[in-house]
């Protein structure tokens, strides 16, 4: 079970990790400035198995992977939006970040509520509703099964 | 069944027949690395346990976002890349030549029907001379690096076509904006662009750049034109029969056609804060500008200086407006300065800077504050891109962001 932090379409990934912040040297450094320009406080809120609702185009904008890179380092469980941009949505899921397609999901609930994922059963549930995700390809899903690209490669 | 341009290209490299949708590894012929994420590729490279480059020939290292350095820590990128040329053996890198995008075709290192990866998402660029190039990440870039592959899913095609003349005063840069806007900024994301009618035929190779350059603010993964006699003669090469034949079959399968006449196209502006928000300048006249930047990859090229200086010729900026013209590379700072463009832009009270990203990553020369307007000729608007959050940032071609630095207002051109 996490919490839900929302967030609305067309969020680009300098939303998301602002460019005087990507030559930091490490992600520790930062990631305190996830979402900055939306809100201040979010890498302090989140904690660890929360969830990032969002949109449409999720991540647009730049090739950055420092954007879900951010995000997992904060403990964001995955992003679960109507749709992702492209750069995006590879990146984080080599990276080891679920990102999770769900229609329905953002138009009914609100930020603050509690969620939990089952990525197995393709489902989220919150509020004692459960809404129906779409499940990532069979060849993505391994990437992310084994934590990300790095892992895969190392297992071959 | 027919195929469409990517599916040519996918199909030729991998030998045999694909369809939207599959998931296929491909063989990569070319990468770009840039300044920014060199630091990054390089650590995950080691990580993954690499030991050498899978062909150190096809790899291009090019420093432009930090150049020349603004920062002390930026020096670091440049130490890093450089023992990353110095340890694998490296053999194409760019210290101060000018901008990944332009230098990729310009300095030859993309053919038609090339497969090209960057660590950017302006490398859709590549597809003005006919190649299937797309933005990744830098684990991604790490792990092409070692193996020469990547697995991509082949992509739906959508097929702009555009017929006709276009009115003076529109450029490249308005149409594609104008198809952002009608898109929207997701309306091709995973999507392929191809562009055909007589209209994308008769322009050069650097307004097609200009229009593949900005496909990703779409969404798409590339954007295509058919290599034809100027593509050849930009690349330096002949074409062969496969180049001549990466064209979209009329029985291929598109998932939408737009049709556009080029009678219709006006002169536009991309309003803050995003790309797909575009309005004909007609509707803007009046807006205050604080500053104009004519360059980046997507308008700094020798053609976008030349229409910023017609327009700018005999004239003077406004008193209180800076102009900043930075062109995309060393060549065309070079033909510039030639062909008496830079003169002409001096005259009128340009700033002229270096070959680099400059203003457009928002790094250097010209950082802006709460409540400035800027009209701009790059690829993004988003918020805080050239300083704080609360700048308006409108994006236009080379000739309107002129007229505007002359008006000192956004104005319409005669």
């Amino acid at each position: 079970m996490g919490k839900i932090f929302k967030f609305g379409q067309d969020v680009d990934t300098d939303q998301i990790i602002a460019s005087q912040y990507i030559i930091y040297p490490t992600i520790d450094e930062m990631k305190v400035h996830t979402f900055e320009s939306l809100d201040t406080d979010f890498a302090a809120k989140v904690q660890e198995g929360d969830y990032v609702v969002a949109s449409e185009n999720f991540g647009c904008g730049s090739s950055r992977e420092q954007a879900p890179t951010v995000l997992k380092a904060l403990g964001v469980k995955a992003v679960v939006a109507k749709s992702f941009a492209r750069i995006f949505y590879r990146n984080a899921i080599n990276i080891g970040l679920p990102v999770i397609v769900c229609r329905d999901l953002y138009d009914n609930v609100n930020a603050g509520d509690d969620m939990e994922l089952s990525m197995q059963e393709g489902v989220v549930r919150v509020n004692g509703k459960e809404y129906e995700c779409t499940k990532l390809p069979e060849y993505m899903q391994g990437i992310l099964d084994q934590g990300g690209l790095i892992a895969s490669l190392n297992r071959e | 069944m027919g195929s469409t341009i990517i599916e040519k290209i996918v199909r030729n490299n991998i030998g045999k027949e694909v369809h939207p949708g599959e998931i296929v590894t491909v063989n990569v012929d070319r990468v770009m690395i840039h300044d920014i994420f060199i630091p990054f590729v390089a650590s995950k490279f080691e990580e993954m346990g690499f030991t050498k480059l899978w062909d150190a020939d096809k790899a291009v290292l090019i420093y432009d976002h930090l150049v020349p350095a603004s920062q002390v820590d930026d020096t670091r990128h440049f130490r890093i890349g450089n023992e990353f040329v110095e340890k694998y053996g490296m053999k194409n890198i760019h210290r101060s030549d000018g901008i990944c995008h332009q230098l990729m075709t310009e300095a030859g290192y993309v053919k038609p029907g090339d497969i090209v990866f960057g660590t950017d998402s302006h490398t859709t660029t590549y597809g003005c001379v006919g190649a299937f190039s797309s933005g990744i990440g830098y684990t991604e870039m790490a792990s092409i690096l070692g193996t020469g592959t990547l697995w991509i899913r082949v992509p739906e095609t959508i097929r702009v076509n555009i017929t006709g003349k276009l009115p003076p005063n529109v450029m490249a840069k308005d149409i594609i904006l104008r198809l952002i806007g009608d898109l929207g900024a997701d309306g091709a994301t995973y999507k392929a662009l191809e562009f055909t009618g007589d209209t994308v035929k008769n322009m050069t190779v650097v307004s097609r750049m200009s229009m593949s350059n900005m496909a990703i603010e779409a969404g798409a993964k590339c954007a295509l034109f058919t290599p034809d006699e100027k593509t050849a003669e930009y690349c330096g090469i002949t074409l062969t029969d496969k180049e001549r034949d990466l064209v979209g079959d009329a029985d291929a399968q598109y998932c939408q056609v737009i049709e556009y006449k080029a009678e219709d196209f006006v002169p536009v502006m991309a309003c803050p804060s995003n790309v797909d928000h575009v309005k004909p300048v007609s509707d803007l006249v009046g807006t205050t500008v604080d500053q104009v930047f004519i360059g980046s990859c997507t308008n700094g090229r020798l053609e976008d200086l030349m229409a910023a200086a017609e327009v700018l010729k005999g004239k003077h900026v406004a008193p209180f407006v800076k102009l900043i013209v930075t062109p995309a590379s060393r060549k065309i700072y070079r033909e510039a300065a030639a062909n008496g463009t830079m003169a002409v832009l001096a005259e009128a009270g340009a700033i002229i800077t270096h070959p680099s990203c400059g203003l457009c990553c928002g790094r250097t020369g010209g950082i802006l504050t709460d409540g400035e307007t800027v009209i701009a000729t790059n690829n993004r608007n988003f918020l805080g891109r050239m300083g704080t959050s609360k700048v308006n940032i409108y994006l236009a071609s080379p000739r309107s962001a002129a007229a505007c630095a002359v008006a000192g207002k956004i104005v319409t051109l005669d």
